[in-house]
């Protein structure tokens, strides 16, 4: 199964944090520490994947963003990989040309999407087509747009 | 589309995002922030009731916040609020607020099981979605407690929606990992197997990782599976790129159902029935045969996706491991792997193919690709791609290529990068000793690590080296000289001085009589170390100094002038003053007999297991390394002749009391008399305290772990084993002379793994019969030593080990006569040592003196255990941490008839299972051994390869030194 998922900057800033076991805020911290410095030191065209402690790390570079997974010893490493991949497609379907800044204004909406595709750190729907159909038909469910300018910014 | 179309933009929530983002600095951004925080607060603690927008929003800055690594303390009763609300957004806020922040606060925990329970029976699936989406990302008790019973309900019931069905399952999933015991198995299980057959390919992918894990622990429950498993997977490889639409990705059809698949097959042996195994062996080979397919797409995600299947496959070739065919091609393929340009393919080979080393079929055809490893760790730009190409060179290390192994990892050594050198040092260290034939060669390799990695040497490497060239004779001359040699380098490691000082002060006389390595030419090479040297190491120095006193009489003014210098004598270290003080004396006052005798060269250590190999282990963790053959392995736990691993020190501690040299070595020497291990306890050297540290016992007790503690207790209950006498009359007085252990101790002791009576010693004296019955974890030995000649024997005691309380025997046996002894023994804990038995006896005017393995060995405490297939496959599984598992290939040492491997498989006591390994051939065994302390299930399995006159035996216990030792035990039965 999938530990956890971390989308940091370059600079080492996190922008998205899913942990699929119960680990203490403490340990959280340690570990994005851990991950952060341990994967921006890599050099460019090495291979995606790490051993880190009694896990294998897999992380992907789009851009700006590194994408990290934690998986089990005994998972696979080329499928997490496309994992990684299948995920950024997804949110690039939904934003269109995807880029940090939107996940940074839309976070909640990075997570939706994360939730779609995995749950509990397993996959749950691997079809493009299937997830988007759940994300737009969630999206129906909210009110108008107008609806909301109305209301006050603070 | 932008996400603002969608109709959800918080305008509040936006315009913080860019306030912080345009913050300056640390410090301004933590200003805005504290500014946020105290808005929120006080809204949240307003008279006002807000609404549910505002709650939303304030709770999503909230949120955002606590993502910048900030501490949120409140807020989470609003968050609780929003899940109840109506409408979709504020709910879906409200839940993604708990599932990132989780508070376990359980007051809190029972009103969201309360939403949540509502939600659930909305019938509405997309609210059921999110709090099955919440459940499973909190998976905490309270939870598992409020909704295990429902939710496998949801999960097969017919009218559920497929969307609802996936989270369902993997929401089931988590619940099952983080509170087994709350989800019952029941009548859903067998549903849930069927969801494999599911139209809905999302549902197949969901419910397949819930199958795998059940089926871990189930496995018996959820056998169906396989043939279900392996028809699906057939479906999905014979398909067209385009059959499965959407659930193809890159033309790669469903590659995580796929790989989901081949892990869930790899929960079980292969298939019994020959049409499903047939079956799935054309998918494998389909699969190995797209590999050599032109791809379909240049793009990468096809060829990672493709791969992802292949390297799933390798792995459950792997695991069947009786498929020689799909083994040599899975290396094959993984051979073109080493060579290709992405660097992840090459990783990936080298580490797959570390674990298809360890295979008997494949092990040769791994071991072709050896240059192409070599040329890896030498060439590879990515430190973590030459950290596995070290790690497959080791595995795949044998006698035919290990001179050359070993080099090249010397050589990666001098520029490895600092990360991995401790590890490499440990690999090439056992490797060195695991295949050394030519002892010369041994000793250069671990001069050479020294020399090359000094820093990264641990002391258990420079314990071994000198223990083995004290136990070899033939290579003491050749270490002398090297190490001499090795010191004439201007600036040499400590650790290479350490070892120079021990081994020059043992056996610096080899090579004295060559002028340029004269006594005093010796002695002022090591001196002029001393100065540079730590004071652990200036220690061991002057001990060497007072050996070399006693080996080369022209040192003695020299030495004396040495030790009586003020740097020394007046030393602040007290250890270092004691020793020049006691040293200066001794060689002053005591005769050259007396010195010759105190400062006798050291005895043979006994023959251990390599500590090292221990280290490298517990460096790695758990299955880290794939250590096959695991003969020189750590035992761990409580032994009956003391510590596993001491350094080269501890074999003389006990002897220490001959000098007195520090208060340390005092202290132990006191009760030194209480016998060790198989050392023979040559009448005291003065090495002993070499290794005592600073002084006091501490430190020494330290370097030793508990080991010699308990040597020194010999009544001490933490002792594994205790055997006791059935008298209860004075202690047996300490040996005076050494005794000699005999050699072939040890095929006494395998000659008595699996039987119980017979005859333990002949010699033209003395015959010893022995008779023992075990009863769970106790047992009853009766010796009876009956003697050949026609002339009484006199004196005659016998010590068995650690037994302060024997009841003495006749101490005459007349001639043709036979005495009888009967032991009580209880097994407290797991043990690998057997004690020990001393006889002594004077046979005309001379003393015989002799010292047996009495043959306890730890199977004899073992129960039989019948079980069912089906039960011991799951105990076999249960049992599957790497440090559980001990293996071993090994030659047959003696007839391969099946009547004989019945007898002795019954003999070692564990019950002999008919009819569970699929291979007929194949033995099985299960037994439990009773402890005082424990019981420990262990698990047998014997392969014979009748062809290759071969064995592999197998061993899964509850405690891993007890599968190391038995599988030690019976791989010298067989």
């Amino acid at each position: 199964m999938i530990r956890f998922l971390l989308l940091f900057s370059r600079q080492g800033k996190l922008r998205l944090q899913r942990w699929f076991t119960a680990i203490s805020e403490r340990e959280k911290k340690k570990i994005i520490r851990d991950m952060t410095t341990m994967v921006l030191a890599r050099q460019p065209r090495s291979c995606n994947f790490l051993h880190w402690k009694d896990l294998k790390v897999i992380y992907k570079r789009y851009a700006s963003l590194y994408f990290c997974l934690a998986i089990d010893n005994q998972e696979n490493e080329l499928i997490a990989l496309e994992v990684i991949q299948r995920y950024v497609e997804l949110l690039d379907k939904y934003f269109g040309n995807v880029c940090e800044l939107d996940i940074i204004f839309n976070f909640e909406k990075a997570y939706f999407i994360l939730d779609e595709f995995l749950i509990g750190g397993e996959i749950q729907e691997t079809s493009k087509q299937m997830v988007n159909r759940a994300i737009e038909a969630s999206d129906m469910l909210q009110e108008t747009m107008e609806e909301y300018m109305s209301k006050p910014a603070f | 589309m932008p996400a603002v179309s969608k109709g959800d933009g918080m305008r509040g929530l936006a315009v913080f995002i860019s306030d912080i983002r345009n913050c300056k600095s640390k410090e301004a951004e933590i200003k805005r922030i504290n500014k946020e925080l105290a808005n929120i607060r006080s809204k949240f603690k307003g008279d006002k009731a807000l609404d549910g927008y505002s709650k939303k929003k304030y709770v999503c800055k909230l949120l955002f916040i606590f993502l910048l690594g900030h501490d949120i303390d409140f807020g989470h009763m609003e968050a609780v609020n929003l899940l109840s609300s109506n409408k979709y957004t504020e709910k879906q806020i409200g839940y993604l607020f708990i599932s990132v922040l989780v508070n376990s606060n359980s007051e809190l925990i029972r009103l969201i099981n309360n939403a949540i329970k509502n939600d659930l029976s909305s019938r509405n699936p997309t609210f059921m979605c999110l709090a099955l989406h919440c459940i499973a990302n909190v998976g905490s008790r309270e939870m598992a407690e409020a909704f295990a019973s429902e939710i496998p309900r949801i999960l097969v019931a017919g009218d559920t929606m497929d969307s609802v069905k996936q989270s369902a399952a993997l929401c089931l999933l988590r619940l099952y990992k983080t509170s087994p015991d709350l989800v019952l198995m029941g009548e859903w299980t067998s549903r849930v197997v069927h969801l494999l057959n599911d139209q809905h390919m999302g549902v197949v992918t969901a419910a397949i990782s819930l199958i795998t894990c059940l089926s871990q622990k189930n496995p018996d429950e959820f056998k169906t599976c396989v043939s279900l498993a392996v028809s699906r997977l057939s479906r999905i490889v014979s398909s067209a790129s385009t059959d499965l639409q959407d659930y193809t990705y890159y033309f790669v059809p469903a590659p995580w159902l796929s790989c989901k698949l081949l892990r869930l097959l790899q929960c079980y042996p292969p298939p019994e029935d020959g049409a499903v195994k047939g079956r799935l062996v054309e998918c494998l080979e389909t699969i190995l045969n797209k590999a050599q397919e032109p791809p379909k797409s240049k793009k990468v995600q096809h060829s990672n996706a493709k791969n992802a299947i292949l390297f799933e496959a390798i792995s459950l070739i792997i695991h069947y491991d009786s498929e020689p065919n799909l083994l040599v091609r899975a290396c094959n393929q993984l051979g073109q792997f080493l060579q290709h340009r992405e660097t992840n393919l090459r990783y990936l080979a080298l580490e797959s193919m570390c674990t298809l080393a360890s295979s008997e079929f494949s092990h040769e055809a791994v071991k072709t690709h050896i240059e192409t490893v070599i040329n890896a760790l030498k060439t590879e730009r990515d430190v973590s791609v030459r950290q596995r190409a070290a790690d497959l060179l080791y595995a795949m290390c044998d006698r035919s290529n290990a001179k050359q192994i070993v080099a090249e990892m010397l050589s990666y050594l001098e520029t490895a990068d600092y990360s991995i050198r401790e590890e490499m040092v440990l690999k090439v260290a056992i490797l060195a000793e695991k295949y050394a034939v030519d002892y010369s060669w041994y000793v250069d390799t671990i001069l050479n690590l020294i020399r090359i990695a000094g820093d990264y040497v641990s002391e258990e490497v420079w314990y071994r080296v000198i223990q083995i060239v004290i136990n070899r004779d033939d290579v003491q001359g050749y270490a002398a000289k090297t190490v001499f040699e090795a010191l004439q380098a201007p600036a040499c490691h400590e650790n290479m001085v350490k070892v120079g000082g021990y081994i020059l002060g043992e056996f610096g006389n080899l090579i004295a009589g060559d002028p340029r390595s004269s006594p005093l030419v010796q002695f002022n090479l090591l001196h002029s170390k001393f100065h540079l040297c730590s004071v652990p190491t200036r220690a061991l120095l002057l001990s060497a100094y007072i050996k070399f006193i006693n080996l080369f009489p022209e040192t003695k003014a020299t030495i004396q002038e040495v030790l009586r210098c003020d740097s020394q004598i007046r030393n602040s270290d007290v250890e270092l003053q004691q020793r020049a003080v006691e040293y200066l004396k001794l060689s002053s006052i005591a005769s050259t007999d007396v010195l010759a005798t105190v400062l006798e060269e050291m005895p043979p250590f006994p023959e251990r297991e390599s500590s090292i190999l221990a280290k490298l282990k517990k460096k790695k963790g758990p299955g880290a390394v794939s250590v096959t053959d695991l003969e020189d392995s750590k035992r761990e736990g409580g032994e009956l002749n003391g510590g596993s691993d001491r350094g080269p020190d501890s074999g003389a501690m006990a002897a220490s009391n001959a000098s007195t040299p520090s208060p340390s070595a005092d202290l132990l020497g006191i009760r030194s008399a209480a016998p060790i291990g198989a050392a023979p306890t040559s009448a005291g050297s003065l090495l002993v305290d070499v290794f005592s540290e600073a002084g006091p016992a501490a430190p020494s007790a330290a370097v030793n772990d508990d080991g010699f503690l308990r040597d020194l207790e010999p009544t001490e209950t933490s002792d594994s084993l205790l055997v006791e006498g059935s008298g209860d009359s004075d202690s047996a007085p300490p040996s005076e002379d050494p005794a000699t252990l005999l050699s072939e101790a040890d095929e006494l002791l395998n000659k008595f793994v699996c039987k119980n009576n017979g005859v333990l010693f002949e010699n033209q004296l003395l015959q010893i019969g022995i008779k023992s019955e075990y009863r769970q974890n106790l047992g009853r030995m009766y010796l009876f030593y009956g003697n050949k000649t026609s002339v009484q024997f006199a004196s005659f005691t016998t010590t068995p080990q650690l037994n302060v309380q024997t009841k003495p025997v006749e101490p005459l046996v007349e001639g043709g006569a036979q005495i009888q002894q009967v032991l009580n023994i209880e097994c407290l804990t797991d043990f690998s040592e057997a004690p020990l038995l001393n006889i002594k006896f004077r046979y005309g005017g001379a003393l015989q003196n002799l010292s047996l393995k009495l043959p306890v060995t730890i199977n004899k405490f073992f129960q039989p255990t019948e079980m069912t297939s089906h039960d011991f496959f799951q105990r076999w599984k249960q049992l599957s941490l790497p440090q559980q598992e001990a293996q071993k290939i090994f030659k047959a040492n003696h007839s391969m008839d099946t009547e004989v491997l019945k007898a002795k498989l019954l003999g070692l006591g564990t019950a002999l299972l008919d009819d569970v390994d699929p291979n007929p051939e194949n033995y099985v065994c299960a037994g439990v051994i009773q402890t005082k302390g424990q019981q420990v299930g262990c698990l047998l399995r014997l392969e014979p390869n009748g062809q290759a006159q071969m064995y592999r035996l197998t061993l899964r216990c509850s405690k891993d030194s007890v599968s190391m030792r038995l599988c030690e035990l019976l791989a010298q039965q067989f």
